[in-house]
């Protein structure tokens, strides 16, 4: 239970610390607004097309603006050392990552509760019947996505260059983009299990090795 | 490994891609479908082997590392991956030309085709990441657990992109072919030839790297001693 206090402490302190700062959040989600209207100006392609491709620009949009925000998740812990004070605290490291990514995961669900019902309005697509199927999938993807990021972020901080993040995330990230965009343009369609069901066992093994092998790897990155 | 094996080494590595050579140029049969261009695949298989082979090495030295602290096993990873990039690239570049000749263009999504390419990208990322961070301790560390989990990816990506190909019945199956026994024989010589040369250069990048620390080192000490 203690595990589960801890974290719950972080993200009060991420949210708290967000709401006074108002970067990660409001920067986010006008991202992704932005990058929305951009698709819509840029892409001049009928119905038929953008429904099949409807999923995969979602996600182009959660991936740019999903960087975004957890490349800034640790360069906060950095000022006046506060790292170290979270680390005296906690005691242990993995479970400051796991806060971190809970966090993470907590700004970037806002963010797409916004962004994916304003999805379906701006390109008139029809909400699934299955809807929490749909929403389910994404979740998992998001969550594979925002733990394997927060650790390397870590990585890619403490490097000269701010860029790095996306480079080296983004291929890692591939196979679960593909699974979470092909699975939830399945369900889109109304197909049944059978049809995606291998999609989300990719999914759930990427988000089973990329939790579990960061936790195992973090104190080898981890710097007091 | 002493000066007198490496020389060893390069010689026997010189000999057998002068005997690949000859096998896929003069030997064996062009294949009939394809024609010349089929040739091409001698070289593309081979260097897509020792790429995969130098990401496994990344893989093990990078776990070595994590184990012992030992310098030795980050020059290992790093010297691998460096070489895993250029064979990569040359699998990139010779499955893009025979692409050409066989498909009439130049990429098409294949599983293989986007295997090796996102592998391709996660080499980059993983060289990029080193030249990003200038502390020693902390580069070999973060590349070593970026070769860890570089390589855990391998196969999920294989998986995906497999599978997202067989949505799409479109595509025509690629690298089907009846395969002689001249092919098989000119193929091995070639892996070999391939591998031969990965384990002559492998040793000589380690080289680099070694002689590159000691520089910084002796570096480190002139300036303290200024």
């Amino acid at each position: 239970m203690k595990f589960a206090k801890i974290i719950y402490a972080m993200l009060c302190k991420d949210f708290k610390a967000e709401f006074r700062r108002k970067e990660i959040l409001s920067s986010m989600l006008f991202f992704s607004l932005l990058i929305v209207v951009i698709i819509n100006v840029t892409l001049n392609i009928n119905k038929d097309i953008l429904f099949e491709n409807f999923t995969g620009l979602m996600w182009i949009v959660f991936l740019f603006t999903g960087v975004l925000g957890i490349n800034r998740s640790f360069i906060n812990e950095r000022i006046n050392d506060s790292y170290l004070g979270i680390n005296l605290a906690v005691g242990e490291s993995s479970i400051i990552l796991v806060s971190k990514a809970v966090s993470n995961l907590a700004f970037i669900g806002i963010v797409q509760t916004i962004v994916i019902p304003l999805f379906f309005i701006l390109f008139s697509v029809k909400w699934p019947q299955n809807a929490f199927l749909f929403l389910l999938v994404n979740f998992l993807g998001t969550t594979g996505f925002v733990f394997l990021g927060t650790f390397l972020s870590v990585l890619t901080i403490n490097t000269n260059s701010e860029i790095l993040l996306p480079i080296v995330l983004f291929p890692l990230l591939l196979p679960l983009v593909l699974a979470v965009v092909q699975a939830s343009n399945l369900i889109l369609k109304g197909a049944p299990l059978q049809l995606w069901g291998h999609w989300l066992g990719l999914i759930l093994v990427f988000d089973f090795l990329y939790t579990l092998v960061p936790i195992l790897l973090f104190d080898f990155v981890v710097e007091v | 490994m002493g000066k007198k094996w490496g020389y060893i080494l390069g010689i026997i590595t010189l000999l057998t891609i002068i005997a690949a050579n000859y096998l896929i140029f003069i030997w064996v049969p062009a294949e009939k479908v394809m024609g010349i261009v089929q040739k091409i695949f001698y070289f593309h298989v081979a260097a897509a082997w020792v790429g995969f082979l130098a990401f496994f090495i990344v893989f093990i030295s990078s776990i070595k590392y994590l184990l012992t602290f030992n310098e030795k096993w980050d020059w290992y990873s790093a010297a691998s991956a460096e070489i895993g990039f250029v064979f990569m690239s040359i699998v990139l570049a010779t499955g893009s030309i025979w692409g050409r000749a066989f498909w009439g263009h130049w990429w098409t999504w294949d599983p293989r085709l986007t295997t090796s390419l996102i592998l391709w990208f996660i080499y980059a990322a993983y060289l990029l990441l080193r030249s990003g961070i200038t502390l020693e301790g902390r580069r070999a560390r973060y590349s070593a657990v970026l070769g860890i989990i570089g390589f855990i990816d391998v196969p999920i990506v294989w998986f995906s992109v497999r599978w997202w190909r067989t949505v799409h019945p479109n595509l025509m199956e690629s690298g089907k072919m009846a395969i002689t026994t001249k092919m098989s024989i000119t193929l091995s010589l070639s892996v070999m030839a391939f591998t031969l040369l990965y384990a002559f250069l492998l040793p000589r990048v380690v080289k680099l790297y070694q002689l590159d620390c000691t520089i910084q080192k002796t570096k480190d000490v002139i300036i303290r001693n200024l």
